[in-house]
């Protein structure tokens, strides 16, 4: 079972996460681990859409507030049960991408990141001013999440959701990737008309990885929402989603684990960087443009192919 | 009875006529060459046939079926198949996934079955990557099956890409200058490759510049010239035709 990097991985990645509460001093800890795990939850769907579908997005974090205002609404106002408002929000998200995706990635070129920037943009704007529904710029509390009479209360049950929910993730990632889908999938990012002539609908892949995506940051958002009890319209503003990007393309575009490193450094980042609390767009800015020159594949690849370099050459 | 039949055909580009009212019929299990010099209109052509590009005018009939103007995708899944002269590898992925990607059209391509990988889909993957070694062996390729198609020489990649086009099992395989930047004995290779092809029953459709290879393994040749048809027949009546000589093959010589 270990024997593939694929099983191998995910068994450190569950090794990983159950040791590293025992280096938890204090609850703090937990907050900041659990937006990690969520964080790079986010980011492995991200990942599929643009390390191996080769599409951008620049509204993910729209779709993430989506997912936060939907349960939020729909628990608080409708008295919906949280996890069919956390399913019913994400089915939403994901035929909003749907709508939006097709005619875009019927063309070629990167038109999604235009538009998804449009929308994430309008999505925020729409959040702060429909005060009777999301309470503006002021933010909404959130119910607990319950389910069957269980509530998940205090950061250390959440840690333990994040956990299970990244290890999750990335299984279905891994799998999807090496698959028919997958494959097509990352066909249609190394040629489009190469992919065609196989028999590849390619505007479909794309549309399906936009919207799994999408969908992955929905669930995320609404998780969010009710661990954190509060909301404020900024959790879905242009500046996070550039920073879900940053993530990936720090960890390395088209590596699942790569994508999960990238997001536990950057959520990990401003807090031994809180001096620097004013300069944190250009600080992202600054990683941004670093990785782009000297680690271009991302971190995580970068690494392994030094590792095999050095394998190679004794 | 014809496999692809062409009739009145022609693309423009603004004001060039890449191709004009062209028509020719390609019966089903021959080797059929289309030649002519640089900028004749034999890619465009091409990309016509197999829905790359939309034509201006006329038919394109594949089983007496009207297909022009139809997705690549579309056409793939009715048997068709090619390979490009400017390559269209997919350099993010092993040679022998590229093939693999070839094989899509006949592996399950449901999204929750894969995502959940379950017992069916690990099955069949496990038999396309078998095949697809088998398809990488036959082509030459035996060496590469796991390399990064990035890592390969070009010659390799010509050849991945007649891997992947045949992965599709089509009825009908266009190869678009599958010897060109080859040197001879890469090129006798790719010679042999397709003859066997040939010999499987699949309809060969080339556009080549090496007029050994032409010569040597055709059964029907089209000249083409400024888009239009020049002349049409076997290789004896291609060579012997003073038209063809005096517009390509006495430049050559």
């Amino acid at each position: 079972m270990w024997k593939s990097p694929r099983t191998g991985g995910l068994g450190l990645l569950a090794v990983l996460l159950a040791a590293a509460p025992l280096t938890f001093p204090n609850a703090y800890f937990y907050d900041v681990a659990v937006n990690a795990l969520f964080n790079a939850v986010i980011c492995v769907g991200l990942n599929l859409l643009i390390g191996y579908g080769g599409q951008i997005s620049l509204g993910h974090a729209g779709f993430y507030a989506l997912g936060a205002y939907g349960s939020a609404i729909l628990v608080g106002r409708y008295g919906l049960p949280p996890l069919a408002a956390m399913l019913v929000s994400a089915t939403g998200v994901g035929m909003l991408a749907f709508v939006v995706g097709r005619p875009i990635l019927k063309l070629k070129g990167h038109y999604l990141a235009m538009a998804t920037l449009g929308i994430g943009i309008i999505i925020h704007i729409v959040l702060k001013t429909e005060s009777g529904l999301t309470g503006g710029p002021d933010g909404m509390g959130v119910d607990p999440f319950q389910i069957a009479g269980f509530a998940v209360s205090g950061d250390k049950a959440w840690y333990w959701v994040g956990a299970a929910l990244l290890v999750l993730a990335v299984w279905l990632a891994l799998n999807l990737v090496d698959s028919p889908v997958g494959r097509a999938l990352r066909a249609v990012h190394g040629s489009e008309v190469g992919a065609e002539v196989v028999g590849i609908d390619t505007t479909r892949y794309k549309v399906l990885v936009f919207v799994v995506s999408a969908v992955f940051a929905s669930l995320v958002g609404s998780l969010f929402a009710h661990k954190n009890g509060f909301i404020t319209p900024d959790i879905g503003s242009f500046f996070r989603s550039i920073e879900l990007v940053t993530m990936v393309v720090l960890g390395g575009m088209a590596s699942t684990f790569g994508a999960v490193i990238g997001a536990v450094i950057l959520t990990l980042l401003p807090q031994f960087l809180a001096a620097f609390e004013d300069y944190e767009a250009m600080v992202l800015g600054g990683i941004m443009m670093g990785t782009m020159i000297f680690l271009p594949k991302g971190l995580l690849p970068s690494v392994r192919g030094l590792w095999a370099r050095r394998r190679a050459a004794p | 009875m014809s496999l692809l039949t062409v009739a009145g055909l022609s693309k423009e580009f603004g004001g060039v006529h890449a191709v004009e009212d062209l028509s020719f019929t390609i019966h089903p299990g021959t080797i059929h060459s289309i030649i002519g010099p640089n900028g004749a209109g034999k890619t465009t052509l091409f990309n016509l046939i197999t829905g790359v590009y939309v034509p201006s005018r006329g038919s394109i009939r594949l089983d007496d079926k009207e297909i022009a103007g139809r997705r690549p995708s579309e056409l793939a899944a009715l048997g068709m198949s090619r390979t490009f002269q400017n390559l269209q590898v997919f350099f993010n992925m092993s040679a022998v996934e590229n093939v693999m990607v070839g094989h899509h059209l006949h592996l399950g391509r449901g999204f929750l079955p894969a995502l959940l990988r379950l017992p069916s889909v690990v099955r069949r993957d496990r038999a396309c990557r078998a095949h697809c070694i088998e398809l990488l062996e036959f082509v030459g390729l035996g060496r590469y099956v796991g390399a990064e198609a990035a890592s390969m020489p070009y010659g390799a990649l010509k050849r991945l890409e007649i891997a992947r086009a045949l992965a599709a099992q089509p009825r009908l395989l266009l190869l678009d200058e599958p010897a060109a930047g080859l040197n001879a004995t890469e090129s006798r290779e790719i010679d042999e490759v397709i003859k066997k092809v040939a010999a499987t029953g699949v309809t060969v459709v080339l556009v080549e510049h090496d007029m050994k290879m032409v010569m040597g393994i055709s059964d029907h040749i089209l000249v083409l010239n400024y888009g239009r048809k020049l002349a049409e027949g076997t290789p004896a009546e291609v060579r012997a035709n003073p038209e063809v000589v005096a517009a390509y093959l006495g430049a050559q010589g």
